[in-house]
């Protein structure tokens, strides 16, 4: 076989190759959410069955992350009582920064610690904070990258009135 | 020819080596470090302006960084 005859073959393996190794696992909206208690965080994982859920995935190095505590914490005060979970996951990597961060805040809400960031990799987050509004069913109806005082708290707002109507 | 076409085979299969290495991006959650306020270099407007300063002076050229003048590096 001449070597031109063996090049496209070789060629089209490598590139297959490549594609195939590039694929990225990502949550999207209609999946199903990760289990949050088979996902190894530390810390209280509140009930969530049959409700609706708001998992944030922050830290404290992250500038929008300490703008979305006070504003979640306003949206837990209202909609907890209709049916509405916070579950905030810190992908903190150091401890210290992590409790002192909660010491500051002292959040009304449910937080826990992906110390391995095993979830936020299961997950795909493309960046920090990236929200996940889960329906009573465990589907992901939501999902916000970032956080922007006056744009995301209305947007989030919009969104529980229309799942929490849901049954 | 035939020692040709099997270096050739070899090193067009090496390439498929090639399909480990993916882009290197910087996961979200490994971004603590760059999140670091010492990684913002105008986090002194101060020094910034200094350094700016000293910049286009001694590269006799101007603009880019938001500095007026000339290009001529005489100021």
């Amino acid at each position: 076989m001449s070597p031109r005859k063996l090049l496209y073959p070789l060629l089209a393996l490598a590139v297959q190759a490549t594609l195939a190794g590039s694929a990225s696992a990502q949550v999207k909206a209609g999946d199903t959410f990760p289990s949050l208690s088979g996902a190894g965080l530390a810390g209280a994982i509140p009930e969530t069955a049959g409700k609706v859920v708001l998992v944030d995935f922050w830290a404290s190095w992250c500038a929008p992350c300490r703008a979305s505590f006070p504003a979640y914490a306003r949206i837990q005060g209202e909609f907890a009582p209709r049916g509405l979970v916070i579950v905030a996951v810190s992908v903190d990597e150091v401890q210290a920064d992590y409790e002192a961060f909660l010491r500051k805040f002292a959040p009304p809400f449910a937080v826990v610690r992906d110390q391995d960031q095993r979830l936020a990799a299961a997950v795909g987050i493309p960046g920090m904070p990236t929200s996940f509004l889960l329906d009573r069913s465990g589907k992901v109806r939501w999902i916000h990258e970032g956080f922007h005082s006056g744009d995301t708290e209305p947007a989030l707002r919009r969104e529980l009135e229309l799942l929490l109507t849901e049954k | 020819m035939k020692t040709g076409a099997l270096l050739f085979a070899i090193a067009a299969l090496g390439l498929t080596g090639c399909a480990s290495l993916q882009p290197v991006r910087v996961q979200p959650w490994q971004r603590a470090a760059l999140a670091d306020p010492i990684m913002n270099p105008g986090r002194d407007p101060l020094g910034k302006q200094m350094a700016e300063h000293i910049s286009f002076s001694r590269e006799a050229a101007s603009g880019g960084g938001g500095v007026g003048g000339s290009g001529c590096g005489c100021n």
